[in-house]
């Protein structure tokens, strides 16, 4: 048995641990506050400009932007946004798994891939699982400016129309609530028509004004940088949540941890204490 | 009871506006557009400037919007602007200000400077002014109003 000092300096470490990550969980609590309110204030511009994209994907427009045609898929683009800092639980495995699973499944077809990665922990992750990384950016502090995105964003809509690229998806955590964030993969280009409700049953089109391919396309940027931003918002929302989780759970472990070591140290002392008396004891009897 | 139609404003900072609206007003990329309900569908640009909503009743709100784009549907017209403030909140002198320092930018030849983006500056000074100044005309309209009854 560990002799009591030793426990008493153990138990030490751990308060000191403690102390560290219960202060974390307060700082991430107040962060995530915050970063909640960013992303509640976004998310109205992201669903308005989802459901007008939605419409002008079911309209039946005199001209087809190539935003607006399914083609042959050979080689796939996945914008993945993670975090830059850890210890946050299973907030980016879970997503990553998720896109690597996507991704066998790409390869079981013969189709390529190409990264956009935003945050530390996916560049990280890829450096080591290998894959093409066409663009990332990372260190995007607590609050994401949107010029900060542009560029990532802009060599993948560059690659999607040149036709490098046929599809690009989004994956990304989102914000349930404070307990639960669900790891989610959705195509952004080409539009996908069929998921979003419309005026269907008649053909209807636009009026655009002035020019069909310049307002699609001005919107078709706009709705992507749109989506890309509320996602790296909303992966800051979570990554505080999950964080806060995180940290609340090993506060609670380490106190689990300090009352066993406790009783055991408790125990040690006592048997020194009575180990001694009885020695005391014996040796005045002896005397 | 006229007829209506759900119209909202969001910005990519808030939802700033949604509800039942009488007639949009509002300034597209090719010129000024009032928009009725049952209005077939439509999809522009928005340039700096005011946007006026109807209300029901006849009650009148302004809004300034710095860009953006509208959509108009049977049922509802939505306005993605990239900023947009109610124009009460909008701030004359602050206004004035900015106008004449961009002005004096632009008359500036020396200065190395990104000519385009004073110019748009300078619109989107000269918009929200425009805002105000209705806004107010508006205001001082409907204040005779209420005087003559």
């Amino acid at each position: 048995m560990a002799s009591a000092k030793e426990l008493r300096k153990q138990i030490g470490s751990i308060k000191n641990t403690q102390k560290i990550t219960s202060a974390m969980e307060m700082v991430a609590a107040s962060k995530m506050r915050k970063a909640q309110e960013r992303m509640a204030r976004g998310r109205p511009y992201s669903d308005y400009i989802r459901s007008v994209i939605g419409h002008v994907a079911n309209a039946s427009p005199e001209y087809r932007h190539s935003f607006m045609m399914e083609r042959d898929v050979k080689r796939v683009g996945y914008i993945v946004v993670t975090t830059d800092k850890g210890l946050c639980g299973g907030l980016n495995v879970n997503l990553l798994k998720a896109v690597v699973a996507d991704l066998k499944k790409l390869s079981e077809q013969e189709i390529e891939y190409e990264l956009c990665l935003i945050g530390n922990k996916g560049a990280q992750f890829f450096r080591s699982y290998g894959g093409t990384v066409t663009a990332a950016s990372s260190h995007l502090s607590e609050e994401p400016k949107i010029s900060d995105l542009i560029g990532s964003i802009k060599v993948m809509l560059d690659a999607f129309e040149s036709g490098g690229i046929d599809k690009i998806f989004l994956a990304n955590n989102v914000f349930v609530n404070t307990m639960t964030q669900s790891p989610t993969i959705r195509q952004l280009v080409p539009l996908d028509p069929s998921k979003e409700e419309g005026i269907d049953g008649h053909r209807w089109d636009y009026i655009y004004e002035p020019d069909a391919r310049q307002l699609i396309e001005g919107l078709v940027t706009r709705f992507l940088e749109a989506q890309v931003y509320q996602a790296v918002v909303e992966n800051v929302a979570c990554e505080q949540a999950a964080k806060m989780i995180a940290m609340k759970s090993a506060t609670d472990n380490a106190g689990d941890l300090i009352d066993e070591l406790e009783l055991v140290m408790n125990n040690a002392r006592q048997a020194a204490i009575t180990q001694e008396l009885s020695e005391i004891v014996s040796g005045a009897a002896a005397v | 009871m006229a007829s209506t139609v759900l119209c909202s404003i969001v910005s990519a900072e808030e939802e700033i506006f949604s509800g039942q609206v009488e007639m949009v007003v509002a300034t597209g990329t090719i010129g000024e557009l009032g928009i009725l309900p049952g209005h077939t569908p439509l999809l522009t640009g928005v340039r700096p400037g005011p946007v006026r909503l109807i209300l029901e009743g006849g009650h009148e709100e302004t809004f300034y919007a710095s860009g953006g784009y509208l959509e108009v549907q049977p049922t509802s017209i939505t306005i993605l602007a990239d900023t947009a403030l109610r124009a009460e909140d909008l701030d004359e002198a602050a206004a004035i200000e900015a106008q004449k320092k961009a002005e004096q930018d632009l008359a500036d030849q020396n200065s190395d400077i990104d000519f385009a983006r004073i110019a748009a500056d300078l619109n989107e000074q000269a918009a929200i002014l425009r805002t105000i100044r209705r806004t107010n005309v508006g205001k001082k309209l409907s204040k005779e109003r209420s005087n003559d009854l």
